[in-house]
This record gives structure tokens, sequence and C-alpha cells, in this order.
């Protein structure tokens, strides 16, 4: 079994990690094509060489990025997700069309009978 | 015991104790530490199984575990390798693979037949007509089984345990014993293993001087040294079954399996020796001459009373010494070389007289009687590569040693991405590069000179203590020549135009197979492996590998180098499926009213890793006990534990504005003391959990997720908040609160009571409403829901007060007749109202749409994850909903959850939730169906057990108390 070098917690064996995938860009939700949020949602680069990719050690439900190499299968860096996330994302909705209605509520007052206390 | 020699030899021998076992029926005698092969040999039992193809006998070839000769069914355990299984008092041991009798096994005919069966023999004559195949796999495993099962043996109990050193050296010979000690010197913890019972290796039965003293006199100052230090931990009997990345290795002993981290390890594993590949070479009595060594020095057997031994180092000799002073006889010590150099066992055997022919080799073996034993050895002069002279003489003898080479044992090196490569000089693969954290000593990197591999041991145990951070002294100096080269032959391989000449001992594989095959074209060491079967069988290739690439790299004119060796992968020996199997680590997780529930004869159920009462009652009561539970709650009160959702609390100064993206509805403007529904749909749109939120101030939320499914959310949260740093902070609390659900229309009454400061009238605190305040004098957080559609209140409190909360309740309710209810009632419950649970209602293509939950998205706001795909799906076309559904004709067999729904030939959804409803009268469930059959008023068809449809009317939802009077009373 690997071992993981945590940027939180040390050394540590690989089946204390879940492994979430590449780092990529999000498309913005609102300006991009159908075509560019399909290949977002369900592709992956999945290249031979030295990758970027999200990492969590479970335990203390902590995240990183690690640089592998994915044909040597070696971790060649990990670090906390701030060296490459250092600004707050703001998501904005395109400017609506002309409406002669009056502007949108965000936040309808909403409070139907929902379904509560949900156990699976 | 006719061939047992007198004391001292039998160094693992204890003669005091005599042990009677079986074999084949008969009861013969061994002493305390044989093995069940030496103990048979020792009474002259030399045949211990038949061969895989043409059903030929065999006998031990290197009485140390390495070949599937000695694979014998000791009780109702097959495969056990009688040359390292001691002896046990009664033990039942029967020979494997014959038919009619191990000395009259009616199928060896079938080597008659060799002609008519070439390699890929099955694979060609089976595959037509395809009809037949099931007839033609019937017969062929029953020619070809190795061993049997029993499937009523006695259970194994199996474990695993974890160790974790600094060093760990493998083998424990006179490399490891010197690394073992180097490496302790240096303040490490050393965890030595070695899969035999003794350590020392070779000390224990090879010579190394003309008088074969020096071997001793080593072992007895490596003993002295290792058990001195405390800091080296000794694994004998125990295999090293596997390298798996970063020193992460597998250990098996006995039951138990062992996982090991090493932060260095040292591989010191020796080396394999090889056989001579000649006509007859499969004989019983033809054997490695270190299994002669084995059985004269280790176990006290005389391996033959007149031995030829055949040669190409100067081991052989050391092997014939060690036959004349066991009282063998020494018809003959055949040297492969043209010009052997003298050296001390040379001149030691020349001092005994020992007749030596050089240049010849072992051409046949004249077989005894049905090919039993050996009678003969026919000798003759090399010609040239692979090649003799016409004549041959023969030389009486029941036993034939073969000296001829050396591979190394290197299936850790290469399962560790070590490289090797072909030495010329030596005639032997040899190690070029070893991973990092990695070292190598002893004859497996090649030191054949005992005074080197000590050198190296030393060396190796100093370099894998200072990479494991104990650097301590000089680097030990290695001096002594290796003496690797004119160890191995670079061509012992004599192909006869009778054949049987086998390379491969456990596929009965001859020197014209492999050329078939390779004049088929199957020129690639691996797809020769895979054509052939070389080296596929029990023993791996430890003897038919090197020949295969020498035959190859013959055939091709490559050098061997280029043509490489196959992949070595774990496990390196024998694993049972029970280490594999054996217990494992699976916790479970308690609520703090667990022992409440089992006190009141709950049920458990395992949700997630928790338990959770199923229902309360015996098994035989199971579906009166739901029923009671269930009127229970619609009548009067219940209780049910539901400590085991997750809690997350979410806080800061976007609280609101995180939970407004991971969500899909809206909870900026949700006011303060009020919960909302939430479902989460991920990137794809599809819903993977859902909940509630409750907003105890502007920046402070506690929501709860599904049992199973907290742990992904939560995990959830943390990853997108990592990308968009908002100012908050998500803590998962699930096990910080013990909860509660007290529900009925005489919840209210059973509460009051109990409760302080807070009121719990209709118009102070209205559904959908959360609390704070105390109940029987325990802090807690009221939350006024209702998934099972009654008046009901979830109470929370921090998890140390679980039992108390619980007590202070049952006492409350009792007067009002109150019962616990569990799982399954809920679920009723639940199904009533028309809720959904995420996981069982959903599957992982669910989307909202489907499942008929738009209303819970809140469409206009600037972003929720999944946003997009949910708003692309709404675009699309529906291909299935999610629908309620009723079967009101009482005689129809009930559906159960996943039969399908059917139109036509055509599946077209699946049920996913079904119960008899008390309060309804009635069948109902929840199913997906094609779009268009979801309206209202439609009929789907249910296929039920036996293949009945059983018709089912599509229904609104919910199915209980539609205007959800009954929660807001």
């Amino acid at each position: 079994m690997k071992i993981i070098n945590c940027p939180l917690n040390g050394p540590r064996n690989a089946q204390e990690f879940v492994h979430g995938g590449e780092v990529v860009a999000h498309p913005d939700p609102h300006r991009c094509s159908d075509a560019e949020w399909a290949d977002f949602v369900f592709m992956e680069e999945n290249r031979a060489g030295v990758v970027r990719e999200w990492w969590c050690h479970v335990a203390t439900a902590y995240w990183f990025i690690a640089e592998r190499d994915t044909v040597k299968d070696e971790f060649l860096r990990t670090y906390d997700p701030s060296e490459l996330f250092r600004d707050r994302v703001e998501f904005t909705r395109p400017d609506p069309p002309p409406d002669p209605d009056p502007p949108l509520d965000p936040d309808p007052p909403l409070d139907p009978d929902p379904p509560l206390d949900k156990e699976a | 015991m006719p061939n047992r020699m007198p004391e001292p030899a039998g160094l693992l021998l204890d003669r005091s104790e005599t042990v009677e076992f079986s074999f084949e029926g008969r009861t013969y005698a061994g002493y305390k530490g044989d093995t069940v092969a030496s103990a048979l040999l020792a009474n002259g039992v030399g045949v211990l199984s038949r061969s895989f193809k043409y059903h030929r006998p065999r006998g031990p070839l290197t009485m140390c575990g390495q070949d599937s000769n000695t694979l014998v069914q000791i009780g109702h355990v097959p495969n056990r390798l009688a040359d390292q299984t001691t002896v046990a008092p009664g033990m039942t041991v029967r020979a494997q693979n014959y038919w009619g009798s191990l000395e009259n096994d009616r199928l060896a005919l079938l080597g008659l037949l060799h002609r008519f069966m070439p390699v890929g023999f099955y694979y060609k004559a089976f595959h037509k007509p395809r009809a037949l195949w099931p007839l033609w796999e019937k017969v062929i495993r029953r020619l070809t089984g190795l061993g049997t099962i029993a499937p009523d043996a006695p259970h194994g109990y199996f474990d695993k345990a974890y160790l974790f050193p600094d060093v760990l050296v493998v083998g424990g010979g006179p490399a490891g014993l010197a690394a073992a000690i180097q490496a302790a010197d240096a303040g490490g913890e050393v965890l030595l293993v070695d899969e035999n019972r003794a350590l020392g290796g070779a000390l224990n039965y090879a010579r190394f001087d003309a008088d074969g003293a020096l071997a001793d006199q080593r072992k007895a100052m490596l003993l002295r040294e290792l058990q001195a230090r405390p800091n080296i931990q000794v694994m004998s009997d125990t295999l090293c079954n596997g390298w798996y990345a970063d020193n992460w290795l597998a250990l098996v002993r006995g039951n138990r399996l062992y996982k090991v981290r090493a932060r260095a390890l040292v591989l010191a594993t020796g080396s394999y020796e090889q056989p001579l590949i000649f006509h007859n070479n499969d004989l019983p009595g033809v054997m490695l001459g270190s299994a002669v060594q084995r059985l004269i020095k280790l176990y006290g057997v005389r391996p033959g009373s007149r031995a030829v031994v055949a040669t190409a180092n100067s081991d052989g000799y050391g092997v014939a010494l060690d036959l004349a002073q066991a009282g063998v006889e020494v018809a003959c010590i055949v040297d492969l070389r043209a010009d052997p150099p003298a050296d001390e066992l040379t001149a030691a055997a020349a001092r005994r007289h020992l007749p030596v022919l050089v240049g010849a080799t072992v051409w046949e073996a004249e077989p005894e009687g049905r090919n039993m034993g050996v009678r003969a050895a026919r000798i003759a002069r090399i010609t040239g590569e692979g090649t003799c002279a016409a004549s041959a003489d023969s030389f009486a003898c029941d036993l034939i040693a073969m000296s001829v080479g050396y591979t190394p044992a290197a299936p850790l090196v290469y399962q560790a991405r070590g490289r090797v490569r072909y030495d010329e000089e030596s005639a032997m693969f040899a190690l070029a590069e070893l991973p990092a954290h990695i070292f190598a000593a002893g004859s497996l990197s090649g030191a054949f000179n005992l005074d080197a591999a000590l050198e190296e041991g030393y060396r190796a145990g100093w370099q894998a203590a200072g990479d494991a951070g104990f650097g301590f002294g000089p680097e030990p100096a290695c001096v002594n020549p290796k003496d690797a080269v004119g160890r191995t032959h670079p061509w012992p391989i004599f192909r006869h135009p009778k054949g049987k000449d086998f390379v491969d001992f456990d596929e009965d594989l001859q020197v014209h197979d492999l050329e078939n095959a390779l004049t088929e074209g199957y020129e690639h060491i691996e797809l020769l492996k895979r054509f052939t079967t070389n080296g596929m069988g029990p023993s791996q290739g430890r003897h038919a590998s090197v020949p295969a690439v020498r035959l190859v790299s013959k055939a091709t004119g490559a050098a061997m180098d280029e043509t490489g060796n196959t992949t070595s992968r774990p496990p390196v020996g024998q694993v049972k499926i029970g280490h594999l199997a054996g217990r494992a680590f699976e916790p479970v997780r308690y609520t703090a009213m667990h022992f409440r529930h089992l006190e009141l004869g709950a049920k458990m159920m395992p949700a997630g890793l928790w338990l959770r009462p199923e229902y309360y009652g015996a098994a035989p009561t199971r579906s009166e006990a739901i029923r009671a539970e269930v009127k229970s709650v619609r009548e009067n009160v219940g209780l049910i534990d539901v400590s085991t959702l997750g809690g997350l609390e979410v806080r800061g100064p976007d609280a609101a504005e995180f939970m407004n993206r991971m969500y899909t509805f809206a909870y900026l403007k949700q006011p303060v003391a009020r919960a909302r529904y939430v479902m989460m749909v991920d990137i794809g749109g599809v819903i993977v959990d859902d909940g509630i939120a409750c907003r105890w101030h502007d920046d402070h939320f506690y929501v709860t997720a599904t049992t199973s499914g907290a742990d992904a959310v939560y995990r959830t949260m943390l990853w997108y908040n990592a990308q968009w740093r908002l100012n908050v902070d998500v803590t998962n609390v699930t096990a910080a609160y013990a909860a509660v659900n007290i529900a009925g229309p005489q919840s209210r009454a059973v509460l009051e009571p109990l409760c302080e400061g807070v009121d719990l009238s209709k118009e102070a605190f209205p559904y959908m409403g959360v609390r704070e305040g105390h109940v029987a004098g325990i802090p807690a957080l009221f939350l006024r829901v209702g998934f099972v559609g009654e008046l009901g209140y979830e109470v929370h409190v921090p998890a140390s007060y679980g039992e108390a909360l619980w007590d202070a309740l049952m006492a409350a309710g009792q007067s009002h007749g109150m019962r616990p209810f569990g799982v399954e009632a809920q679920r009723l419950l639940r199904l009533e109202k028309g809720h959904i649970i995420v996981s069982q209602d959903t599957d992982g293509l669910t989307t909202p749409h489907e499942a008929d939950m738009a209303w819970a998205i809140a469409g206009k706001k600037p972003f929720y994850v999944g946003m997009r795909s949910v708003s692309l799906q709404a675009e699309g076309r529906l291909t299935r909903k999610l629908v309620g559904f009723e079967i009101t004709d009482r005689a129809a067999p009930q559906p159960k959850e996943c039969h399908l729904v059917i139109r036509g030939d055509e599946i077209t959804g699946r049920v996913t939730s079904v119960a008899f409803s008390e309060a309804l009268e009635k069948v109902i469930g929840l199913a997906y169906v094609a779009s268009d059959q979801a309206d209202e008023g439609s009929t789907i068809e249910i296929k039920v057990d036996g293949g009945e449809r059983v018709p089912a009317a599509v229904v609104k939802l919910p199915f209980y108390d539609p205007d959800g009077a009954r929660q807001e009373m």
C-alpha cells in the first residue's frame, strides 16, 4: 500500500485517503456551451505523466493537492489548496434580457411542505 | 526407518519422540521434526505424487518447498508441501493426481500418448464443436485436479496483524543474519523473517570447505551475535509472500497474515538451484544437490545407496563429499565443464578418490520399473552446446544429484520493480538496479563466497539502517570476491530424441514442447509462457523460467538480456483463502441508546456503519411488531432513535451563501428558528443526499444528512469550499449528538411536562419551527418536523445525554402507552406520506425531475452545484419518473422492492419501496415508470416472483393525509 504525504498529517497509508479527481477549472455554468459543460462533467484527462489531483485525508477531512506521476506511480509533491485557490469565487447570472416584468427574486418566499427527517 | 542416518545427522529432528502418520493408507514412523517428505524418504518411500499431465511418478526435488512434486493432501487440506510440513501424530496424508493407486496409476498410460498431446493440445483439440465443451471440461478437470476440497472441512481461525519495523530483513541465511546484526547495532527496530524453521540458510546444510566445519563456526558466531541484540525480532517459519508499494509486505505464518510497513528492506532471499535437463530428469531419485544436502544435514536421511553427481561447479563436489560421508557410494562425479578449476572442494574429492568424469553429462536416467525410481545414469561426453557423443556409459545408481547452477530468488525484487539483467560471464541473471529503500545481499546479489555474503550482509544492514534514519559508524567494506562466475552452466539443456527432458515439472513441459511453440511463432517470452503454461504451475517458474529464456534466446538469436524474463507478481508462495478472507477490521458504531434497544429486545440492523433497531420484538413476531409500532405512531405516540442521522454545523458570515450554493433550495432568506428542506445534487444533477437545514442564527445552520451519506456530504462541502474560499466553517457533529423523534398525536402531551424554556404549543412552536431549550434538565435542540406525517418533535441532545434522554422520555411515555419504533415502521410511515429515501428510491442517475422534486429547486438563484445540469435536464425529455402506486386487489400477490415494471416485452421501470398499509388497507409503493405511464390513473404491470404480472394504479402522492393536517396539529 502506498504512503501519501499529507500536508496536514504527514505520511499516512493510502487507505486513509480518497481521491477527488483532477484539479480542473470549473467552467462558468451560465456562460459555457453545453459541450463545454458536458466535457467538464463527464470527461477526465487521464493523462500519462505528471498530473495534479485532489486527495482527501478522510479521518481529518482535509483536502489537499498532489502532483503525481501516473507512469511511475509516484507522488512528487503535496500541498494545501490555498496555494492554488487564493481568492473568493463568486457566481453571477448573465444580465437578463430586457423584461417588462419586475426583477426576479433570487430567493422566493417558498415554504412548501417539505418531507423531513431523512434516514437511509 | 531404513534410510535414517545415525546421530548427529538431522539438525531439525528430535529423536526422543517418534511420530506415526499414514500415507496412502499405510502407517509410517518418523521423528518429531521430520517433514512428511523426509519421513517417507527415511522409510524408503520416494514417490509422493503423480505429474499433472502424464501422471508420471514424482518425488522430492528441492526439499525446501519450491517444487510441486511434493504437493499432497493432508486431512481435508489439499496441496500442502510435503517437504515443508512437519509430521504430526495421526496425520493422514494422501498423494494427489492419480486414478487407481499412486503406485499403479491407470492414467500413466497418458504418457504413451504424448505424441498426440503436443503443447497447446487443449486449446487445439477441444475447441470444436462448442457443444462438447462442458463434457471435455468435466473430463479434463477430473484428469488434472490438484487435491480435493472437502466442503465439510472445519472452519479455521485466520487473522491479521500489523508490524512496523525500521528495517525488515527477508532471509535468515548468512547475509540476512549479518544484515540484521549490523542494522540492529545502528539502533533501529529490526525484523528478521525466514521461511524455514531454523535460521542459518545454507549454513545449515551446504559445505563451504573441505572438512565441512566452516558453516557451523560461522553460524554459531552469527546466532550468538543475533541473540545479543534485543532490538531484533525473529520470525522463522514465515514466508514473505509479496512486496507492495512503499515497502508494504505480506508475511504468512500459520493462520496469520502480517502486514508489515518497513522503512527500509534488506532482501537476502538467496538463490534457487537449477535442475539439469536430460531424458527422464523427472524420475524420483533425481534431485538437486542442495536437496541431497538438506536431507542429510537437516533430516538425517540417506538419500540413496549409490549416487551419480552431475555438476558444473565446486558445490557439486561438496555434495559428493557429503554423500560419501553419509555412507552413500559415489559412482561418479560428472562435471559438465571441460576443464574444471581446482579448488578446496575438488581437491578434497580427489583425496577421497571419488571418480570424476569431466566434459560429460548425464544424458539419460534409466527408470526403475514403471518409472518409480532410477536404476542407472547414462553418461555421455559433451560435444557442443546441448549435444553429446553417440555412445554413453551406464552407471548403476539410485540417486542422481544435480548441481549445475543457480538463479537469484528474486520475486520480491521483480515485484518492487527492481531491474535484473543477464550476466554473460556468470551465465546468471543478476540484480542491476534496486528501487529506493531496498538493499540486497548474499547469493541473491551474486555473492556465493561465504565471506563475501557476510560482508554484503553487514553492508546492506548498514545501508538500510542509514536509510531508515539510523546512521551509525563507517560503511562496512566488501573485499572478498563474490565468486558468482563458474557456478552456473550456460547451457544445462540436453534435448533427447525420445523427449521426457523436462523443463517444467509442474506442467510436464519438455524441450520439444517449447521448441514447437517457438516454431509456431510464440517467440516473445510472455507469449511462450502463456501458450505453453511454462512457469505457470505451483512452482511459478523457479526452475523452468531460465531454461525457457535460454531456449527463446537461442531460437531467436536475441541476447538473453533482450529476451528478458517473465513478470513476477505476488504471491511468492502459497496463500490460503483464509489468510485473505480472515478476520477483517469492520467497525460498527453504536448510538448512545444502543443498550436500551437491546434491553427492549430490538432486532438490530446495519445502517451505514451504524446499528439501528429494525423493530422491537422476537423474530417470529416481526410483522406483528412492526404493525403495532406503526399503529402506535398513527394513533398514539412512538419514539425512534435517529442519532445516526448526519449532523453538520455550518457557521460563519458566508453560511447562508454556502448553503445556497451546496443545496438546490433557497436559504438566504430562510428565517431564523425555522427549518427548511435540503436536497443536494452532484455536478451531473443527480440527487445525492437530502435532509433539513435549521437556521439558529444569521450565520449558523445545523444541517442533517442521511445516515449513509453524511460523511460524503461533509467531504463534498469541504472540497467545494477549498476552492470557493468562503468565510465559513463546516463541522461534522454527527456523533456529537444523540437524537430521537417522538411522533404521534400524543407526542406533545408526553414531551411537554419534561420541557423547560421551550413552549410546545401549536402557536408558539409551529410546524417546521426549531427551538432551543431543556428536556428533563438536558440541553436540547427541538426540531418540529414530520417525516412520518404525524405531530412530532426531533430532540437532539449532546451524545453523552442520549441514554438519559431516552430513559426520561420512555418513563414519561409510559402512562400514554408510548412504544419505541424501529426503522421498518418508520419506512412504512414515511412511505404512506410519499417521502423518498435517497439511495433507496433514488439511484446513481436519478434527477430531481424524475423524482418529482422540482419543487425543491430554486432555479433563479445565481448558482448551486449541478445547476447547469439540472437546467439541461429540464429542457430534455424525461425518460422515467418516480410515481406512487397502489394495489387494491387484496388477493393479488404483493410485489417486492426491485420487481420490474413491464409493458409488453419492455422493462419500463422498477419498484423502489412497497408495503401493505394497515391505515389505508392496501398495498402502496413507489416505482420508476416510463414518463408516459406516470399520469395519475394509469395502470402499470409489475412482474412479481413466479412471473405473474400484477396490475397497479398510479396515484397521487402522498397516500396518507394529503393535506398534512396531522403533522400541523
